[in-house]
């Protein structure tokens, strides 16, 4: 049993240094997490190591042999006070340094763009604002075929705002953004593992996430929290490109007026489906 | 009262004569309907491992999923997060609570406290059969029209009681049911359990004489009548949404093109109420493995625990904390994301009692005379998951770095690890410990060390590789990877390496369950107190204990519980209830 545990002690920490598996590379500000992460792994590690090889000792040394008898020791208040003084040392280690970074994850830089997400069973639409720079209103009343975010047709604001039903978001490097986050059926979550940041996005409320994408390239988006039988296919891309480049893609991009436009011609030509009787 | 129950603490007023126990007067009413604690705690256990056989069957179709995708034709989505929703919901409720409190509470209670049965004999019968009855209508969900729920353990609303989730029909309806009985059951054996430890010691039974087992499970049933409530509230509101229509959880929504009847309700309400109940249940599973594993340490280490006095003041303070420590599980959740700070802070608070508690039985061994016993394997190798296990909390726990892990197969490694593998290795060590005196016979130790070895090196080879998994990002819950750009050829074999080593785990469980059996009957004679302990239910005039438990007079305790390796004394144990003063010892 003690050979056993020092293999699992030392196997434990092989496979920790030689582990294929590790994290994806970096795409945005929160190497910070990162750190914090690898903190508490070496903290931790240290212990698990210290007293799997203790208990190993122990084991060994004393094992039961005839005429052995254990030592009476009800208790040692100091032992114990140190090894509690030590333990309180080494969570504050791993403590301090997680809220530091937490109250920066909390408080959204104010030059941050706005982008929504909305998550619906079992996709993801992105809107994003136009040129006034803001987001339009939206409601759940307002949800139609033609109108899948719910957009109001009445708000100004939002007649320039560009929506993406079906496609891929895109970011624009070193831009920090604000997703403000909705759902209209059940729970979902957002999360890009190369960000390492994510939000869960609850009907009823907006939540809302920040980051600042930190490398360009293609990223899989994934629903992280159960909503359904489809919930692992509900996959998504994020793009993250140079200023000029997601500025040319933005500008491609058909905004709410110009979608509500065609869907009205469309309906004229009498190509439209019924729409869908919202009770 | 006679004289012979006047103990230095003098008697309890509650403690009954032989004479006033309901006596079973036919075959029914000693084995079926038995008023008898000992015979409910083998019906509940019985009844627990039973489901648990079942649930770890659907492990098994799981791990065949997520290791070999598409070669089970049997197992889609539906499927698949219908067998990860009732393998969750049957480990933590219906297995691992019933066991603790039902199985271990029932059976040792009254013996370890000298007490001749629960103060309310037929009520914990009541809580037998309405846990079964609970159990039962867990099991009809499985056949029941569109099958069993598909909504997680966690059961959250608006998805549970929606149709994009399977068992959206009769499925959760029954689950909800279940839990609810469940809750009833379990109450019912609760009050026993909890007014027997505070009632019925026997004389010069003190608190502080108390076994760390009957600590253990005395703090896990206060936590449990507390934390229930909450579950109850939300299966109950769930179900008013479901079945009449109200908004308790359900927003405005939209399903499939469809404005639904909800509006104004909170989700995260529910989840609220859920994790308010979840994370004590965590300790609701941990204190009872705290205890067993404190006294099956000191029992074949020949050694008294270390610390005793810091063990239980850290299980009450485990306990305090475990109901302020909620809303780590929701740190993700859209929350009010200034209560992290709050929560972080309590949930690494309780490292530091948890703690103790690891340095307390390591150093227990120290200096010990340690007997490598099969129930000794197990207690060592529960402080090694349970260490890990305990460790990678501190990464969940810490806000900041619970936002990548968060819903990754790290989660589900960790738990696996804390709050699975740990402890079911507790309840392996008490069962290989205490079926001596349950049936009069032991256990093979051959077999037993066959299981012991398969269990625990394949359950850490397990649970150890994936929490590297959720580190690479790759969800929990998810029926398959394929197509994920971040997700490496190289996970698929190593979820294909996990699937294998736990398939041959499962089957190392058939071991045990022969030995269970086999044993009845053959296995040797064990004695009065084969391992040699302190601890009163050892001491009594019959093995297996005969109803009332004591034969005419109660025992009368002298000393506290861990009297081992007293120096002078003729023995390496001295019973807890041998009235010889042969050293006073520092701790009453």
């Amino acid at each position: 049993m003690a050979l056993i545990l020092v293999l699992i002690a030392v196997a434990s920490v092989a496979f920790h240094l030689l582990s294929p598996w590790w994290w994806t590379p970096i795409a945005s500000n929160w190497s910070y997490i990162d750190t914090t992460l690898i903190i508490t792994f070496w903290i931790t590690g240290a212990v698990f190591v210290v007293i799997v090889l203790f208990m190993a000792y122990c084991l060994w040394r004393f094992r039961h042999r005839p005429g052995r008898q254990a030592a009476y020791e009800p208790e040692s208040p100091r032992l114990e006070a140190g090894l509690i003084a030590v333990t309180a040392l080494g969570i504050a280690a791993m403590l301090a340094p997680g809220l530091v970074v937490w109250s920066q994850f909390v408080r959204t830089p104010p030059d941050a763009a706005e982008v929504e997400i909305l998550a619906q069973q079992w996709r993801w639409s992105f809107r994003l604002p136009g040129t006034d720079g803001r987001l339009g209103a939206a409601d759940i009343r307002h949800v139609g075929d033609d109108n899948p975010l719910g957009l109001d047709p009445q708000d100004s604001a939002g007649q320039d705002d560009v929506v993406i039903d079906g496609g891929d978001l895109h970011l624009a490097l070193g831009q920090p953004v604000k997703l403000l986050m909705r759902s209209y059926d059940v729970v979902h979550n957002f999360y890009v593992p190369e960000f390492r940041a994510k939000m869960d996005i609850i009907p009823g409320m907006v939540t809302q996430l920040w980051f600042t994408p930190s490398r360009t390239g293609s990223f899989d988006a994934i629903c992280n929290e159960v909503c359904g039988s489809s919930h692992y296919a509900m996959r998504g891309r994020v793009v993250v490109e140079d200023e000029p480049t997601f500025r040319a893609w933005l500008d491609r991009q058909k905004t709410f007026s110009q979608r509500a436009a065609r869907s009205t011609s469309t309906r004229e030509a009498g190509l439209h489906r019924p729409a869908i009787d919202a009770r | 009262m006679s004289d012979a129950i006047t103990g230095p603490q003098g008697g309890s007023p509650l403690l009954p004569e032989a004479d006033d126990l309901y006596h079973p007067h036919s075959w029914w009413t000693r084995y079926v309907f038995s008023q008898d604690a000992k015979v409910i705690a083998i019906q509940y256990a019985g009844t627990a491992l039973a489901i648990g056989f079942v649930a770890l069957i659907l492990s098994w179709l799981i791990r065949l999923q997520l290791g070999f995708p598409g070669l089970a034709t049997f197992i889609g989505p539906a499927e698949y997060y219908q067998l990860i929703t009732m393998h969750g919901m049957i480990m933590v409720v219906y297995l691992l609570t019933a066991v603790f409190l039902g199985g271990f509470g029932n059976y040792l209670i009254p013996l370890m406290l000298g007490a001749r049965d629960m103060v309310f004999p037929y009520l914990n019968m009541l809580s037998y059969w309405i846990y079964l009855l609970a159990v039962l209508v867990l099991v009809a969900s499985f056949f029941a029209p569109g099958g069993p729920t598909g909504a997680g353990w966690t059961l959250y609303p608006p998805q549970a009681i929606l149709a994009g989730t399977p068992g959206q029909e009769w499925g959760i309806v029954l689950m909800l049911v279940s839990l609810i009985l469940f809750i009833a059951g379990f109450t019912m054996g609760g009050v026993n359990y909890v007014v027997t430890v505070l009632q019925a010691r026997a004389p010069g039974m003190t608190l502080m004489r108390m076994p760390l087992t009957v600590w253990g499970i005395f703090t896990a049933t206060v936590l449990a009548l507390l934390a229930f409530p909450a579950l109850l509230v939300g299966a109950v509101m769930m179900l008013l949404d479901r079945l009449l229509g109200t908004s308790f959880f359900m927003p405005a929504i939209i399903e499939a093109g469809q404005r639904l009847r909800y509006g104004g309700g909170s989700p995260i309400l529910f989840q609220h109420l859920f994790w308010f109940f979840g994370h004590p249940e965590v300790y609701i599973v941990a204190l009872p493995a705290f205890g067993i594993v404190s006294d099956l340490i000191s029992t074949h280490a020949r050694k008294n625990i270390f610390g005793y006095r810091m063990m239980v003041w850290a299980i009450v303070a485990i306990g305090v904390l475990s109901f302020v420590v909620w809303a780590h599980h929701m740190y993700v959740s859209g929350m009010n994301p200034y209560f992290g700070f709050f929560f972080a802070t309590t949930t690494l608070i309780i490292a530091i009692p948890t703690a103790i508690k690891v340095y307390n039985w390591v150093l227990t061994l120290w200096r010990g005379d340690i007997h490598l016993t099969v129930p000794m394997l197990f207690a060592i190798a529960f402080i090694v998951t349970f260490l890990n296990g305990g460790l990678t909390g501190l990464f969940l726990g810490n806000v900041v770095v619970d936002v990548p892990l968060s819903d990754t197969m790290f989660v589900v490694a960790h738990f696996h690890m804390v709050m699975g593998v740990a402890p079911i290795l507790v309840i392996f060590g008490g069962l290989y410990h205490w079926y001596p005196k349950v049936t009069g016979r032991m256990l093979d130790a051959r077999l037993g060390q066959v299981h012991f070895w398969i269990t625990f090196l394949g359950a850490y080879a397990i649970f150890f590789p994936m929490h590297y998994l959720g580190l690479l990002g790759v969800p929990r819950r998810y029926y398959e990877t394929a197509g994920l750009g971040f997700v490496p050829p190289s996970a698929e074999t190593l979820n294909a390496f996990i699937s294998l080593v736990a398939f041959v785990v499962g089957a190392a469980q058939i071991v045990f369950l022969f030995n269970l059996l086999h044993s009845l009957r053959h296995g040797a004679p064990a004695g009065g107190n084969p391992w040699r302990a302190t601890t009163l239910e050892w001491q009594t005039p019959e093995t297996p204990p005969s109803h009332g438990n004591w034969g005419p007079a109660l025992p009368i305790v002298y000393r506290w519980p861990y009297d081992y390796s007293v120096p002078g004394a003729p023995e390496d144990f001295v019973p807890q209830n041998q009235p010889a003063p042969i050293r006073a010892g520092a701790v009453p």
